[in-house]
């Protein structure tokens, strides 16, 4: 009945779909190709060029041995310090669109400025955090970097707290004003509770988004070749370190820039993993 | 059901009749004045942007936007080339990044065998959180050699002596340049279209494609005649938020731009976009008119990009509240 020749299609129409749809499969296959190939020759040159050296010793001078030791940590600090300052003011921020501000006007203004944050380009954080901060300070700083940091990583929490508390049951809701709780009580005791594991993922992915980010620290935490002095000099971090090595016409720069480059993507992806193992365990 | 139900509180949750304690005050006003913190962020960065930036634009005037010299020792900038750069850079993306986004969200959601579909979505969602400097390392130091020694003598050779379009492949095979910017850019936005394309696609009533596929209509029938059509204004949507992540990219392009401030006909040659003057540039200019100038180009690729994102946002609006009932 299947095989009838009157129900059969056209061979047009079979050799249309099978161009079309293997057109569609090559194209996914063509970008799972792009990624296979990055994280090969991330692992083919950055595992070569990982040695304990890398993690104990300072950048060098070209033609010298050397490691990432002052990036890695100068990074370190810096996504430290950003997400301490916009955790909590992301948190708070996605709490009021979600909770206070569910139906308001100020909030729908907010969200929408919120999504254009969310995709602005970073280097445009940066010259407005070089014109806010280091101009007054007159002098690159780590805090600087973190400020910018900070400012790209606001939005990521923003929109993803405001969508892990829409998800928090009305049900909870209703329970909570029955027994009289106020409201910013069921917020802190109940719904920011229910939604902890997501809002951690928000934060976690904030963090795996800044990491990367080199364009906000080129002209506000600047870099440095030695241990900076404390967050208050120009510091040295991670991407910065292997945007000039990289573009340099050294080899062992190069061989440095992608160990580096390796650690920044292995610390990406692992966080991303994290997230997502979170988010499951949530269900 | 609704998500928020009708209780006996004014607008805000605050009790109506008058016994919220002061903690319940102290608490919105801290959630309040976060959330105005982020909205004003938006204004502060175009008000001290455009603050910056005016010594440069009331010298230059509006020719500041077509003149292509870039001079910083007679002090004469234009920002032609970096604008046409940005703009050529960002269509080649989508050229590319385009029709393989949608192409990939449609094999997803149609074709996809079931065991493949969540490594695939892992895979493309990996690709956009890889960080754009990976992606510039990977362009300068693989894939340009790759373009100069394999791809670019050829086509200079074969679709170079074409009447109009090989006047777009000629040039010495440097491996940097436009073309070599627009291919990483490309499979940079790639992850973001597909995922809203994705989303775009679900958000389309079954019914419809039931009923097609009850017809007898095979599979790319079904994307043609009932998928696409239905999901025009999404897709737009999602490629203008492709085209603002494109507009705005560094270090990517920074990388395989070749920092050139010219226009050239042939997409083989080094060129320059906003984004890259300014990371390039912008630590080492000397004397206010150069900064300003820079602060001018910042500002306007602001402007283009907010216009962008806002017209991709109201286009998805629809789209992402359909994908959450």
């Amino acid at each position: 009945m299947i095989n009838d020749g009157a129900y059969a299609l056209s061979r047009q129409r079979q050799f249309a779909n099978l161009a079309m749809m293997g057109a569609c499969a090559f194209a996914a296959f063509l970008a799972v190709l792009v990624l296979a190939l990055i994280l090969w020759h991330l692992l083919m040159r950055g595992f070569d060029a990982l040695t304990l050296d890398t993690f104990t010793m300072t950048t060098p001078p070209p033609g010298s041995k050397g490691g990432l030791l002052n990036p890695i940590l100068g990074s370190l600090a810096m996504t430290g310090a950003g997400i301490a300052v916009a955790a909590p003011l992301g948190v708070l921020s996605g709490t009021y669109l979600a909770e206070y501000g569910r139906h308001s006007r100020v909030a729908h203004g907010v969200r929408f400025i919120n999504d254009i944050l969310l995709s602005a380009p970073s280097i445009i954080i940066g010259l407005f955090v070089y014109s806010v901060m280091v101009v007054p300070m007159s002098h690159f700083s780590g805090w600087a970097g973190a400020a910018a940091l900070a400012l790209v990583a606001v939005p990521v929490i923003v929109r993803t707290t405001e969508d892990v508390l829409r998800l928090v049951p009305a049900s909870l809701r209703e329970a909570a004003f029955a027994l009289g709780v106020p409201y910013w009580r069921f917020i802190v005791s109940v719904a920011w509770r229910a939604a902890r594991t997501g809002i951690l993922t928000g934060i976690l992915l904030a963090v795996a988004r800044i990491s990367g980010e080199t364009a906000p620290l080129l002209f506000t935490a600047l870099n440095n070749q030695f241990f900076a002095s404390s967050m208050n000099a120009p510091t040295a971090s991670l991407p910065v370190v292997i945007f000039q090595f990289a573009m340099s016409p050294y080899h062992d720069w190069q061989r440095l820039a992608w160990a580096g480059a390796l650690l920044i993507s292995a610390t990406v992806l692992l966080i991303n993993v994290l997230a997502r193992w979170l988010a499951r365990q949530r269900r | 059901m609704p998500s928020d139900s009708a209780i006996a509180l004014s607008r805000d949750g605050i009790p109506r009749d008058g016994h919220a304690t002061a903690a319940e005050h102290v608490f919105r006003f801290v959630c309040r004045i976060a959330a105005l913190t982020v909205a004003g962020l938006l204004l502060a960065v175009f008000a001290v942007l455009a603050n910056n930036a005016a010594p440069a634009l009331s010298t230059f005037g509006p020719g500041f936007l077509i003149t292509e010299v870039w001079n910083p020792v007679t002090e004469k900038f234009g920002a032609f080339a970096p604008i046409c750069g940005t703009l050529i850079t960002s269509l080649i993306a989508m050229l590319i990044g385009m029709p393989l986004a949608v192409g990939s969200a449609l094999f997803l959601n149609e074709v996809c065998p079931h065991r493949l579909r969540g490594p695939l979505i892992v895979a493309i969602e990996l690709l956009a959180a890889v960080p754009s400097i990976i992606y510039g390392m990977w362009g300068l130091l693989v894939l340009a050699p790759f373009l100069s020694t394999h791809f670019q003598p050829f086509m200079t050779e074969w679709v170079g002596p074409l009447p109009i379009i090989g006047a777009l492949f000629v040039g010495p095979p440097f491996g940097i340049g436009m073309l070599t910017a627009g291919i990483i850019l490309g499979f940079m936005v790639l992850p973001f279209i597909a995922s809203v394309s994705c989303q775009v696609f679900a958000a389309i009533d079954p019914v419809l494609r039931e009923a097609a596929y009850g017809v007898g209509a095979t599979s790319w029938e079904v994307c043609k005649n009932v998928i696409l059509p239905h999901s025009r204004a999404g897709l737009l949507g999602a490629s203008m938020l492709g085209l603002g992540r494109a507009l705005g990219e560094t270090m990517a392009v920074t990388f395989v731009i070749g920092n050139a401030h010219h226009i050239s006909s042939s997409l083989f040659a080094p060129g320059t976009t906003i984004s890259a003057s300014l990371a390039n540039e912008f630590t080492e200019a000397v004397g206010d008119l150069y900064l300003s100038s820079l602060q001018a180009l910042g500002l306007v690729l602001f402007v283009i990009t907010f216009f962008v994102l806002a017209a991709a946002r109201l286009m998805l609006k629809n789209i992402e509240k359909k994908a959450a009932k």
